[in-house]
């Protein structure tokens, strides 16, 4: 069972509507008995880096995720402002995240990005894997996934980076440390290429 | 390589959808619900839905409506109708549709975009802007309310106001050369290219994907957003919901 993470933050039903035409076991839930019955996590979230991560504290999940996650080692996946939260502090705001995957969010250097459009870095790119993990399996990188952010995750420890995106220099945009994985992208939102990342996840 | 957007852009006029012509004679398209069906399965870019009757009859944004249409979406959406403040685009982020766009009431009180901003984030934040050509002498007016409402403010500077308050993103509209599929006011597009730093989407004239193309030369990486050509088929306007890239994205 998937529990899509109902903390007031995302877009929770376009996430479950996925896992319904996959037709994989899901449930959008807060409740304690649910999240602990549930073998694995998505972490949606979107808005501000702040924002996300009080909603997040004023749910009262963390504790209990930190003991799933952390503690019995259930696989997450974090989503835009969901995958953000994962590291540890963001040039965005001053609390800090989750602490999960060793990084800061760094807002992108728009001096590095060549002609115009600047940030936010909107619309469809594509992936350079890094990782052959089967997060990617029937994942065409060329097509790529729709993207909409100011800020990435700087992974301290390159093992942790599994895809790159060239937006002035090489963001990363999937990062995992274990059984934590973070997207900056929107999978959701990414047609065939999202959907075969829900499905690759509910299979690892 | 970040790639150009190619958007359809739909009207909603009482409960369905319409496309009109220079702002006038809304035509009936469809059902709302049954085009992001069919755009999920020609696996569009991006699709932008606008209220065409949320300002002008001071009507809140439907949310029950945006909700059902993002829940069947697997495409980014951006709605654009009616909102005139920072919790109303809250409420729609919480729908699930990516971007909230705001025109008159940004016009009326541009703190409202920086409200907005930090509310959801400016990369949400979308100002769309309708204009109309000068005849007498060079350069674009704003208007409001389907096209019935001047505004003082020249083109350029509210462009910029708009960015320096926290807009992600301007989408530029011209009322003449809407639903005429005779090509984007070129001029207009560059103008504004040039005057912020930000993505921009181009609305208004696009009948062909070579006229996307065109667009794309000349400004770069760009949003190429069309109406008439998405929902009509053949010189007679046959209806029918249709997309094509242009051949090189």
């Amino acid at each position: 069972m998937i529990a899509i993470v109902d903390y007031g933050s995302g877009n929770v039903s376009a996430i479950a509507d996925i896992f319904k035409r996959l037709k994989l076991p899901h449930v959008i839930t807060r409740d304690h008995a649910e999240l602990k019955a549930a073998d694995r996590y998505v972490l949606p979230g979107v808005g501000a880096f702040d924002t996300t991560m009080r909603t997040l504290k004023d749910s009262g999940l963390i504790g209990l995720l930190n003991d799933e996650v952390q503690g019995h080692g259930k696989k997450i996946m974090g989503v835009c402002v969901g995958m953000q939260i994962l590291g540890d502090s963001s040039d965005e705001g001053v609390l800090p995240g989750l602490g999960w995957i060793t990084g800061h969010i760094r807002r992108i250097d728009s001096s590095t990005i060549n002609g115009l459009p600047k940030l936010p870095h909107m619309g469809w790119n594509s992936l350079h894997i890094k990782n052959d993990s089967p997060l990617f399996d029937n994942v065409d990188p060329e097509r790529g996934f729709y993207f909409l952010h100011s800020y990435y995750f700087d992974a301290k420890d390159s093992e942790c980076v599994f895809a790159t995106v060239d937006y002035g220099s090489k963001l990363p945009c999937v990062v995992a440390s274990g059984n934590v994985f973070g997207f900056q992208f929107h999978p959701e939102k990414s047609h065939s290429n999202g959907v075969a990342v829900f499905r690759n996840f509910s299979l690892l | 390589m970040l790639r150009s957007r190619i958007i359809p852009c739909l009207l909603l006029h009482q409960g369905g959808l319409v496309k009109t012509r220079r702002f006038t004679e809304p035509k009936y398209v469809g059902d709302p619900l049954n085009a992001v069906k069919i755009f999920n399965e020609k696996e569009v870019d991006e699709l932008m839905f606008v209220d065409i009757d949320a300002t002008a009859e001071s009507q809140e944004p439907n949310m029950r409506l945006l909700r059902s249409l993002a829940v069947e979406s697997r495409m980014p959406l951006c709605y654009g109708g009616g909102v005139t403040n920072a919790d109303q685009a809250s409420r729609i982020v919480a729908t699930g549709f990516e971007k909230v766009s705001v025109s008159s009431a940004a016009l009326v009180r541009p703190a409202l975009i920086k409200e907005m901003s930090e509310e959801i984030g400016s990369q949400s934040v979308v100002v769309t802007i309708d204009v109309k050509a000068n005849r007498l002498f060079a350069g674009h007016t704003i208007y409001t309310h389907n096209g019935r409402q001047k505004h003082k403010q020249p083109l350029l500077e509210f462009c910029h106001q708009a960015v320096s308050m926290g807009a992600g993103e301007i989408i530029i509209n011209s009322i003449d050369r809407d639903g005429l599929m005779e090509g984007y006011d070129l001029d207009l597009a560059r103008q504004v290219r040039g005057a912020i730093d930000t993505p921009m989407t181009v609305l208004g004239g696009a009948g062909t994907a070579e006229h996307m193309q065109t667009l794309i030369d000349a400004v770069g990486t760009v949003g190429a957003a069309a109406g008439s050509m998405f929902v009509f088929k053949g010189p007679y306007r046959a209806v029918l919901i249709n997309y094509a890239r242009p051949p090189r994205l």
